[in-house]
């Protein structure tokens, strides 16, 4: 199947290493958590540092997932980031072929195909490009099957456009718009934090009865590594996980902010004695309530963060459900560290991005309250 | 008679600063004296390319008039167009630059032939390849390398970038592909609305030409007769894709399909220059839009992050170089027609060098753009959020040690 991460084959501990957002600077993390396979064996293979972590796997795998194909600009080349390297050369040009300028146009397109039954994978080149087809995805998309009362539905679509911040993007290469899908129901909104996650959220994204949008933190294109393994594997949608067990003040973020709130935990625990509990959201919409309410209930604290602006934020409507389910449990008021209410910045970028030290100080007030 | 005539002669060369050389020959009553300025052709009318035509009846002329101000201008303009952009991609190599910088050189004819026939009263806007045109514009060197390295001597005081730069009557610097279409018709219709006889000139390429909304825009534009030039900078490829690997039709002039539209050689700078006065005086005598296609070719690749080799050859590339560079035709053009001398151009050059070098200079050693109160300048006196309530985030970031004072900072390698 395609869109399948990197296999590293290295048997020492394997590191998540990931430039420390906006800064350049580097900072190792510990071992992410790996569910292994258990066929998963190590061959000896060089690590190939200049290929995307979504190289396609080389055996291919017979898919149920129906004749699926792949389109949007540049994916015939391999795509700006590398993730379709080689599919066309493996699959044809039928099946993986490039769109001209034309988002609008490819989302539509797109629609239309998964309403005819084929398995539709757009490319939008990235995130901030997604507006011209925003309409398409809202009033088209999200609406299929309950204008036609299920005859019809556009469930085999899935969308997907490079995320976040990335350290030089400036207005129009680093946004997050999670926000304004969120807003719409009828689709599925998605955002991995690390290759394993990726894999098996796209795969259940495109195995998924609804129109779902993936977005992938292209910091992390690059930046991360990790042992994947190769059968194609699901990750179920609309589950939160927990990455980290805490006591005191629960995290909860995603995408690239995740590696964040790791090291703020860290910090936390260094320098305040702070059981933090680390949550990644992985699914926006529908988002898992259940999860993020019981461990709010364990903590009383909230932290919600993400690099979009923080008015209309889905910040802010974690904080709205939580606390309407577990007002009395909350010892201090939810906390929201998110980008400021303006345009994605240029050179203000290290201002803007909520870095650790602005979480840090977030929780300290939490607890202090 | 000779004495005075050589010292004439002299005098004339001191006054231009060029070296007479020894060449004062008297006949009789005649004397040539030779390499002044009153020697070269003050005005030639060159033959340029026809143009091709979509529900025109008449096109341009075929005639191109240039007088010897003009020309040294226009070189003026694209040599210095070429400087700054070749010493941006040097900067850039040396990450002074930063982000995106997609350059023009190679397309300077557009924007140096575009601006010599519209009013500097008219608009202008265009997409993300806009160092040109804001140097067209009025914007000087220093400002827009200041804008590429972030400073806050650059014309948007370092906030914008390579794509977003603006001065009066040039709306920028867009970063979303063919989004500048309907706010030049926009601001045409402002034009018609106020009645100021000004028109936009509204900038897009061969990627953004499939786009819905310039679809919408022309639609726009013809039913409600806009004094709107949309102008096609078709370079062959958009991003790596080639044309004909994206559009149904190549024939970017006709895509108007109801606006009337015309195909011009957009490497010679005296076809574009034409062109756009032809079409400008057809908005203004209120016929409505004009759809234009510049047939140019980009020497870098789309931006600093593409080698631009990867979806064409380096021959071809050479080949437009050694063919179709704009500079170098309207150079031999001059010189062939003595309307200038070599040394004269290579005077030229080394004064927009030495321009180019200051303006480097001054890009790189300013102080960068002002963090503190000015992180949000649309909102007026609003309280910075996005962080722990109750405290002035934007003025304690300019430093991080400053970030926070109740938190004991050691030294930490990570930042």
């Amino acid at each position: 199947m395609a869109a399948a991460a990197r296999f590293f084959s290295r048997r020492a501990n394997f590191k998540l290493s990931l430039s420390a957002v906006g800064t350049g600077a580097h900072s190792s993390f510990g071992a992410a958590l790996l569910k292994p396979s258990p066929n998963c064996n190590s061959r000896t293979k060089t690590q190939r540092r200049h290929a995307a972590h979504f190289t396609f796997q080389p055996d291919p795998v017979p898919t149920q997932y129906g004749e699926w194909f792949i389109f949007g600009e540049d994916v015939a080349f391999g795509g700006v980031f590398r993730c379709t390297v080689g599919l066309r050369d493996k699959y044809g040009k039928d099946r993986v072929f490039n769109t001209p300028l034309c988002e609008q146009g490819i989302v539509g397109f797109g629609i239309g195909a998964a309403v005819a039954g084929a398995t539709a994978i757009a490319e939008i080149q990235f995130a901030d490009y997604i507006y011209p087809a925003f309409d398409q995805i809202v009033n088209e998309a999200a609406k299929y099957r309950y204008r036609s009362g299920n005859l019809f539905d556009c469930g085999s679509l899935t969308i997907r456009a490079p995320w976040g911040c990335v350290g030089h993007g400036s207005l129009y290469h680093s946004q997050s718009p999670e926000a304004f899908f969120a807003h719409c129901p009828g689709i599925k909104v998605v955002i991995p934090r690390s290759p394993v996650q990726a894999k098996g959220l796209l795969l259940s994204c495109i195995a998924d009865k609804n129109p779902c949008i993936f977005f992938e933190p292209k910091i992390l294109y690059r930046a991360a590594v990790e042992q994947v393994p190769e059968e194609p594997y699901t990750i179920p949608l609309s589950q939160a996980e927990i990455l980290q067990e805490g006591s005191d003040v629960t995290l909860v973020t995603w995408g690239t902010q995740i590696h964040v709130m790791k090291e703020v935990a860290a910090m936390a625990q260094e320098k305040l004695g702070v059981s933090c509990e680390v949550i990644d959201l992985q699914t926006i919409l529908p988002w898992d309530t259940e999860t993020i309410c019981k461990s709010v209930v364990k903590t009383g604290r909230l932290l919600i963060s993400h690099e979009a602006p923080i008015t209309g934020g889905f910040a802010a409507e974690i904080s709205s459900t939580v606390q309407e389910e577990c007002f009395l449990n909350l010892e201090a008021p939810i906390s929201r560290v998110c980008g400021y209410d303006t345009p994605f910045p240029h050179i203000f970028e290290p201002f803007y991005i909520p870095d650790k030290w602005k979480c840090f100080e977030a929780i300290k007030k939490m607890i202090n309250y | 008679m000779k004495t005075m005539l050589s010292i004439i002669s002299n005098a004339l060369c001191r006054m231009t600063g060029r070296n007479a050389g020894a060449q004062t020959v008297s006949e009789g009553a005649r004397v040539v004296v030779s390499r002044s300025f009153a020697d070269f052709t003050p005005q030639a009318t060159f033959d340029i390319k026809k143009c091709d035509l979509h529900q025109l009846e008449e096109g341009p002329p075929l005639k191109a008039e240039l007088t010897r101000d003009q020309g040294l201008q226009y070189y003026r303009t694209m040599q210095t167009v070429r400087r700054m952009e070749l010493k941006a991609d040097q900067l850039y190599k040396q990450k002074i630059i930063r982000g995106f910088c997609h350059l023009y050189d190679g397309q300077e004819a557009c924007a140096a032939g575009i601006e010599a026939s519209i009013n500097p009263t008219d608009h202008l806007i265009t997409a993300y390849r806009a160092h040109g045109y804001t140097y067209t514009r009025g914007v000087s060197i220093k400002e827009i390398l200041a804008e590429l390295t972030g400073r806050k001597g650059g014309v948007a005081k370092g906030k914008g970038g390579s794509m977003h730069m603006y001065a009066p009557h040039f709306y920028g610097g867009n970063g979303i592909v063919g989004a500048q279409v309907p706010l030049g018709a926009g601001i045409a219709l402002a034009c018609q609305y106020q009645g100021n006889n000004q028109l936009c000139v509204t900038l897009y390429g061969d990627g953004a030409a499939n786009q819905g909304q310039l679809f919408e825009s022309f639609n726009m534009a013809a039913l409600w007769k806009l004094p709107c030039i949309f102008i096609c900078e078709n370079n062959k490829y958009g991003m790596g894709t080639s044309v004909e690997r994206a559009s149904a039709s190549i024939d970017y002039y006709k895509r108007g399909d109801f606006i009337p539209g015309i195909r011009v050689d957009g490497m010679d700078v005296l076809c574009v220059r034409e062109a756009t006065k032809f079409a400008a005086d057809h908005c203004r005598s209120g016929k409505g839009p004009i759809v234009m296609e510049l047939q140019t070719y980009r020497y870098h690749g789309h931006s600093m992050s593409d080698p631009g080799v990867s979806y064409r050859t380096r021959e071809e590339i050479q080949e437009v170089r050694t063919k179709s560079d704009p500079i170098s035709m309207l150079k031999e053009r001059m010189l062939s027609n003595n309307m200038a001398s070599v040394e004269e151009f290579k005077e030229i050059d080394v004064d927009i060098r030495k321009q180019v070098e200051e303006a480097a200079q001054f890009a790189t050693i300013g102080s960068r753009a002002a963090a503190g109160g000015s992180l949000q300048p649309h909102l007026l006196q609003q309280p910075a959020a996005g962080g722990p309530r109750d405290e002035p985030l934007v003025q304690t970031q300019v430093c991080q040690l400053d970030l926070n004072p109740n938190l004991q900072i050691h030294s930490d390698p990570d930042r």
